[in-house]
């Protein structure tokens, strides 16, 4: 993969200093606490900062650094939001075909091009909308239109879905994956079903600097910081496709769940709380489990819960149980035991 | 109660005037050779001075939405004081600066052009009083739309100019209607500058509400006819602002 987007820049009145790359039409998720750099990381790529230091890169060329600054609308850029900032004078397609027409596509063309994209965000019926009309939900959805109808090199999402209902996030979710196929994308979010659902790769920002910036299963599996582990929270294991709704792991057995999304792909995700996993000496019977070989890793205290590492195959997971659970298994690490999980709690997601 | 007073205080002098108008003459009154002059330097010089407000003050209002800084503070209250100063005040300022003896108008006339009592003075005096009316009520609209709107516009590929006519100016269209028809309003009533400033030349300086003010003892119907097209035009403006400012509101 050539990189499409570098960023190895310093701003100083926002004390940032980073040096991140996303692949050509990979898609990076920026994590962090608020205010660790990673809207500015975005600002950077937009063409909204010019950094006091370094460069910033864009399909190969050089698009900021001290004495050059390629202003945004030079730059190919999709940028969407939190708020879907559409124009209010104009109806929904007018809005659409904004961009085209700013690049200098020809009315006609750039109605069409507008109202192929308003079908493909499922839209086709709201052109003639105006924006007062739409839900938050709708707005987001034009608004992403909007930022594909101008054809990106690189698409940034800004949460994106932070300002949405719980109902409207899954849909525009989806819609993100499905229209970002190709598309070089950085993402920043607070969800990790966001990073789960979207993201090849993350990075994680701590007071504007990038303390990580790895693939996806490895910082689900093996968090290497504290905020990484809260901000992961969940189990995570990677294998080939199995049907519509299970997962074959690398060690031949395979864990079912409730499917997320369509999963077409090759490859996929079963994503599940540590809760959600059951440890045993023996392999139990009946009720819709999955159970997994499992060898314990080492136990941690977390006071009412304790939280148990499990590798299995050369993944990892964790199982959280009570302490007197935990006392009657009496584990040791290298142990082997059983990984049971609940079926109805394991997520399916489709793996980039 | 004292809501009652207020309208009375408000509406009954203007029934009052109606009242005593005399409609029955009304066109006879207005297209005699004194009404005719004044409403039409009044409707030519307004229209000038509407098209400098545009001009000068569109930009002034654009820059001080879009600026930061202590001198932001200044120039605001610089151009707000126009809009409290008492007229007369503000014509005397103009005429002791760009009168014949004036400190610009002095080494003007040097050269031949004389601005004082002609009706240049007028449109001057028209101008320096409705820009401020403009000026806030746009600055206001920009400032509370943000640039939000803009950069989003420019990720998309606008360059400057783009944004300014496709995206600046049609989201602030109400304001900078209802800021026109304000300023319009106030350029049609203006009489204490003009006077100071301009004179009261029959056809060259003397607008509708110099002409009503010298018809009020000498020929009171006619100074009431006036009167009435003024109120009218007042009555126009009003709502034509009021209906815009509700449209932008709804979005």
């Amino acid at each position: 993969m050539g990189e499409a987007v570098r960023i190895d820049a310093r701003v100083d009145a926002r004390g940032l200093d980073v040096d991140l790359s996303v692949g050509e039409g990979g898609l990076l998720a920026l994590i962090g606490a608020n205010g660790a750099g990673k809207t500015t990381c975005v600002q950077l790529i937009a063409g909204a900062l010019q950094p006091d230091a370094g460069t910033v890169e864009v399909g190969g060329v050089v698009v900021a650094d001290k004495a050059r600054f390629v202003p945004p609308y030079r730059r190919r850029i999709g940028y969407l939001d939190q708020r879907p900032l559409l124009f209010p004078h104009l109806n929904v397609l007018d809005n659409v075909a904004f961009g085209p027409r700013a690049r200098g596509v020809a009315a006609s063309a750039a109605r069409r091009r507008a109202a192929a994209e308003l079908d493909a965000v499922g839209l086709a019926e709201l052109g003639g909308r105006r924006i007062s009309e739409l839900s938050g939900g709708q707005a987001q959805r034009v608004a992403l239109a909007r930022a594909l109808a101008t054809d990106p090199e690189v698409v940034l999402l800004d949460e994106p879905f932070a300002a949405l209902d719980a109902a409207a996030t899954p849909e525009l979710r989806r819609m993100l994956r499905e229209r970002l196929r190709s598309i070089t994308t950085v993402l920043v979010t607070h969800d990790p079903l966001d990073v789960l659902a979207l993201a090849d790769e993350v990075a994680c920002l701590e007071g504007g600097r990038v303390v990580l910036q790895s693939g996806v299963d490895e910082v689900f599996q093996n968090p290497p910081t504290r905020f990484l582990a809260d901000f992961v929270g969940l189990n995570l294991l990677s294998g080939g496709t199995e049907g519509a709704s299970s997962v074959r792991i690398g060690t031949g057995e395979v864990v079912t769940g409730l499917t997320q999304q369509q999963v077409t792909g090759p490859r996929a995700r079963a994503v599940f709380p540590p809760a959600a996993v059951s440890v045993f000496r023996d392999v139990p019977h009946g009720s819709p489990r999955n159970e997994l070989a499992a060898t314990v890793i080492g136990v941690e205290d977390r006071g009412n819960v304790q939280r148990i590492g499990l590798a299995i195959g050369d993944q990892r997971i964790h199982a959280d149980i009570t302490p007197a659970a935990l006392r009657d298994l009496n584990l040791a690490a290298g142990e082997g035991v059983c990984a049971s999980i609940k079926a109805t709690q394991v997520a399916i997601f489709p793996a980039p | 109660m004292p809501a009652a007073v207020a309208l009375a205080l408000l509406g009954v002098p203007l029934l009052g005037m109606l009242l005593r108008a005399d409609w029955a003459h009304l066109p006879g009154l207005l297209v005699s050779r004194r009404s005719l002059d004044a409403l039409q330097l009044s409707l030519s010089t307004c229209a000038i001075s509407t098209l400098l407000v545009l001009v000068l003050g569109v930009p002034t209002a654009l820059v001080l939405a879009r600026s930061t800084g202590p001198w932001v503070g200044v120039a605001r209250t610089a151009v707000t004081i126009p809009m409290v100063l008492p007229p007369v005040v503000a014509g005397l300022a103009l005429l002791t600066t760009l009168g014949r003896r004036g400190l610009i108008g002095g080494p003007l006339a040097g050269v031949g052009i004389e601005i004082g009592f002609t009706t240049v003075a007028v449109v001057i005096a028209q101008t320096f009083v409705s820009l401020p009316f403009l000026v806030i009520s746009l600055e206001g609209a920009l400032r509370a739309s943000g640039s939000d709107y803009e950069a989003a516009a420019s990720y998309l590929g606008a360059r400057p100019s783009r944004v300014f006519w496709r995206v600046t100016l049609p989201m602030a269209a109400p304001a900078l209607l209802s800021g026109t028809a304000l300023a319009f309003a106030r350029a049609l009533g203006e009489f204490g500058a003009t006077l100071t400033f301009a004179g009261s030349l029959q056809g060259v300086t003397r607008t509708l509400p110099l002409e009503i003010y010298l018809l009020r003892e000498s020929d009171s119907d006619l100074a009431l006819a006036l009167a009435v097209v003024l109120l009218a035009a007042a009555v126009v403006v009003v709502g034509l602002a009021t209906r815009l400012r509700a449209w932008s509101s709804h979005g």
